[in-house]
């Protein structure tokens, strides 16, 4: 059963991608990308961690893409331009460069990589251990993570408005 | 039960499919859409490493992660906004501002 929905969410997960790396028209691509978040989720929760798959719902699927897509509509594109004429230079080698990128990758990971999968420890995964190991051993990196947030946001603001002069 | 290489593997391939979008793709937020793809498989990694080791640090660095997104995301769409306003297209083969 796991195994079964293990290859249904790699089948949608990869599909999804290859749609958001294709697709010429922006919201098809935003809202590919929407699905491909959530089949991720779904990968999380397969792994036993709940909180973080909850979170990349909430977080990713909802705020990040509605964010996205609510950008599009702001700039109401349509079609991207075509991709740069068959033959350049960039058209051959990025591809080419990605595929042998893929290959070397996949297989460090398959063959360096850790074969079984142990039963989750005590509390994987949940609210309870995340928030305690939050708030005493990563304070700090939290509190500078929230800095980097107000950062964002105020430079978001200060960019994106409409100049006065 | 699943095999970890399996989503490792899975994970590569996602990543490398968001390095072939920015480096195909023209569009700004069709770049930045692929940077979060590339983003999320990293997290998929993480996750299948912190189930291995069964301790709870890779999953923090999940969180964090995805914090750092969601401020790319707003810095790199008021970018966007910004450019497409000066310029009126966000072809970034258009954005050569800084070139002479």
């Amino acid at each position: 059963m796991v195994t079964f929905a293990f290859y249904v969410l790699a089948l949608l997960t990869l599909a999804s991608a290859l749609v958001v790396v294709t697709h010429r028209n922006p919201v098809v691509a935003a809202v590919a990308l929407a699905f491909n978040l959530v089949s991720i989720a779904g990968f999380y929760i397969l792994l036993g961690a709940q909180f973080i798959g909850l979170l990349q719902v909430i977080v990713y699927a909802g705020a990040i893409m509605v964010l996205i897509l609510f950008v599009i509509m702001l700039l109401n594109l349509s079609e991207e331009a075509p991709p740069r004429a068959a033959g350049t230079f960039q058209r051959v080698l990025a591809p080419a460069v990605t595929l042998l990128f893929a290959v070397v990758l996949g297989r460090a990971l398959w063959s360096g990589g850790p074969a079984t999968l142990p039963p989750p420890s005590e509390g994987f995964g949940t609210a309870a251990v995340l928030g305690r190991e939050l708030f005493t051993r990563f304070y700090y990196p939290f509190e500078v993570i929230s800095l980097l947030l107000i950062v964002a946001m105020v430079g978001a603001v200060l960019l994106a408005k409409r100049k006065l002069t | 039960m699943i095999d970890p290489r399996l989503v490792l593997v899975l994970s590569a391939a996602l990543f490398s499919l968001g390095v072939a979008g920015v480096l195909l793709r023209r569009g700004a937020i069709s770049i930045l859409m692929c940077i979060e793809l590339m983003l999320n498989s990293a997290n998929l990694a993480f996750i299948t490493f912190a189930r291995v080791h069964g301790g709870p640090e890779a999953q923090i660095y999940v969180f964090f992660v995805m914090t750092l997104a969601a401020a790319e995301a707003a810095a790199g769409l008021a970018i966007v906004i910004a450019l497409f306003r000066l310029k009126g297209t966000t072809d970034v083969d258009e954005i050569s501002l800084l070139k002479w």
